[in-house]
């Protein structure tokens, strides 16, 4: 049954008694794109993800493929492939058992079985791995097996829970090009949830960013990064300083300048705002630059406060003038207490509501 | 565990055996030495001098001794299976939490603490000839005579389901919620429908606590003693293997007959056990047959 499937659209919201975990959650996937679900935990990024598994019922809202409502079709009719966490391997049965319990629930001939289980072995790089019990694996190999078990059916969407969550940081990174792989080879259509940023931006055609059972911004990757829509989202994709500041001019192609605490700081935004209106500017470590002209923009005095060696750069504390902490990565290797200017490129420096509750895209 | 073959113990295992030896006494005083004793005394009947098996044969010749092995068996079999199969409908059903689940516990673990005899004077009360059960049906009009369910089979029932539904139900839940949830939830996914998810992942994951409730239940059962003669009838149709025991001992006073009669109750209760066992492998088996290249 290689089905592929065209669209995914849902608009679910779910309560647990009075809590609202997801608020009128709404979204369409086309086919063969890879969207992630990033957000804090208790962002409600998991129950969206079994609700769309059928593993737990929508409160209200619905559900369909291809314009076909599957809301009331058990996740065992749905065709989906799910991945979790703790692998959630069946611990009494070999690997090979693991794999082939879905094709054996078809009813599918014992030939067939052994030779697609061994396919999927090969696919996930564990040939010869079949006798072996789940017990006997490592997390990271319970995870391939795991990917393997939901991969055999086939399945017309692919549901990854966290799945590298419980990986260390270098098998990380490993299954996460494993798992990109995988999807572009066999032209699949994912889902995957994480709060981690850099899966999400690593992996994805479309990142959908959620806080408190709310969308708050989706769009591709590049576009979150460079253009979150408000703190939250900026937050959460490494922008470290953050400060309060009021409009002073607006200029053409989106450039703001505008005063915080003292500093005259240009920037640009995806925002429309009024001169006097407040704001906040962000920049992250990274983009800040050590030295240069006093009279380029963005230039403020600082001295070090704090030196943190990360290896190939140092993470800085500088304390600016104006009495604000700036974090800087910089590969200059700088002593505290050291005098410095630092410039904060105005193409780098965006400009956000100041509220939280600010637009969505 | 892996020592080289030295054969000389090392100073960890002097220790280790000297902070056994307080445990070790107290089984070898407290529960082998009686034990042995007992089986000793039962190879030596009152009237004949030395080793015989006069007792035991006297107990499987008289109809009277030996028809309590099936009365016991017929008490403990049904009401083993009863107990354990309710207890996994209500602990399976109950595995993802339900509301007030600690004020039902409380309420399940109360009969424990109780003891057999307020039990079974409650059961008196309540289901006796003359209990509020009976008083009810009769006063509403719904039977002209109360029903009978004390003093004979039905109310050794009663009692012995009541004292070992919320122990085993418990042991059950505690099993059952254990098991992650998201096992099941894969097996969904991969096509699994409610009643496979049972059967062919969560039963053989269940298996060894499943087991372990039939064992526990089965010697609670097997063993009845007070049930049987507060609320049923110790001299008919209830008289349990360990009525015959006590009666020879504090009746008859024949402690080696009695003894006798023990050891061919702990025979019977291995026996049920070794039954159990045999089941569960093959259940096991049965479950994931099929499913790995074994």
């Amino acid at each position: 049954m290689k089905e592929t499937i065209d669209s995914l659209q849902f608009r679910i919201t779910k309560r647990f008694g009075t809590k609202t975990v997801l608020r009128d959650f709404a979204l369409e996937i086309r086919g063969k794109q890879f969207v992630t679900f990033l957000g804090p935990s208790g962002c409600g990024k998991s129950t969206a993800l079994n609700i769309i598994a059928g593993l737990i019922p929508a409160t209200d809202g619905e559900v369909s493929i291809d314009g076909e409502r599957i809301d009331r079709v058990p996740p065992e009719k749905r065709g989906f492939g799910m991945v979790f966490q703790n692998y959630a391997l069946f611990p009494h049965m070999t690997v090979f058992g693991n794999i082939a319990f879905g094709l054996q629930l078809q009813r599918r001939p014992a030939e067939e079985v052994r030779r697609r289980v061994q396919e999927m072995l090969e696919l996930v790089q564990l040939p010869g791995f079949e006798d072996r019990y789940p017990g006997q694996l490592s997390g990271g190999q319970q995870q391939r097996i795991a990917i393997a078990r939901a991969l055999v059916l086939h399945p017309r969407l692919m549901l990854l829970d966290e799945p590298l969550s419980n990986l260390d940081a270098k098998l990380r990174i490993e299954m996460r090009a494993e798992i990109k792989r995988l999807h572009t080879s066999l032209g699949l259509t994912s889902i995957y949830v994480t709060h981690d940023q850099v899966e999400a931006l690593s992996l994805s055609d479309w990142v959908v960013v959620m806080k408190d059972g709310v969308l708050i911004q989706a769009g591709p990757p590049q576009e979150i990064h460079d253009q979150p829509v408000n703190v939250f989202v900026a937050d959460f994709m490494g922008f470290r300083n953050f400060f309060p500041a009021r409009v002073t001019a607006l200029g053409a192609e989106r450039a703001v300048e505008a005063a915080a605490n003292g500093m005259t700081l240009r920037g640009r935004t995806r925002h429309t705002f009024t001169p006097g209106a407040s704001a906040v500017a962000a920049i992250r470590p990274d983009d800040v630059l050590i030295g240069g002209d006093a009279g380029s923009p963005n230039a403020v005095p600082g001295t070090v406060d704090i030196v943190e060696y990360l290896g190939r750069e140092d993470e800085v504390i500088v304390r600016l003038e104006s009495g604000d902490r700036l974090w800087v990565r910089t590969g200059a290797r700088l002593t505290p207490g050291e005098s410095v200017r630092v410039i904060l490129p105005p193409d780098r420096v965006i400009f956000l509501p100041a509220e939280e509750s600010g637009g969505t895209a | 565990m892996k020592r080289a073959g030295t054969g000389e113990p090392s100073e960890l295992d002097l220790l280790a055996i000297a902070c056994l030896l307080p445990s070790l006494l107290y089984v070898l005083v407290l529960f082998v030495y009686p034990f042995l004793y007992g089986i000793f005394l039962s190879v030596h009947p009152l009237k004949v001098d030395g080793f015989s098996l006069a007792n035991y044969v006297a107990f499987f010749t008289d109809q009277y001794q030996y028809k309590t092995v099936g009365i016991t068996f017929r008490l403990a079999v049904p009401n083993t299976i009863m107990v354990v199969a309710i207890s996994l409908l209500f602990a399976y059903n109950m595995r993802r939490g339900i509301w007030l689940e600690r004020t039902i516990t409380t309420i399940l673990v109360l009969p424990i603490s109780l003891g057999v005899i307020l039990l079974a004077q409650g059961i008196l009360g309540f289901y006796g000839g003359k209990g509020w059960l009976n008083q009810l049906l009769i006063g509403l009009g719904i039977l002209e005579d109360g029903l009978t369910l004390t003093h004979n089979f039905t109310g050794v029932m009663l009692s012995l389901f009541m004292q070992q539904f919320p122990f085993c139900f418990l042991m059950l839940l505690g099993y059952i919620s254990g098991i992650d949830p998201s096992i099941e939830n894969s097996a969904r996914t991969l096509g699994a429908n409610p009643w496979t998810v049972f059967r062919r992942v969560m039963l053989p994951l269940i298996a060894p606590g499943l087991a372990i409730a039939f064992a526990l239940v089965f010697v609670m059962s097997f063993g009845t003693f007070a049930s049987a003669i507060m609320l049923g009838q110790p001299s008919g149709s209830t008289r349990t293997i360990a009525i015959a025991a006590y009666a020879q001992a504090f009746e008859m006073f024949d402690m080696p007959y009695a003894s006798a009669i023990a050891v061919i109750m702990g025979i019977f209760q291995l026996a049920g056990l070794l039954v159990i066992i045999l089941l569960r492998k093959r259940m096991v088996t049965a479950a994931t047959m099929g499913v790995g290249k074994r």
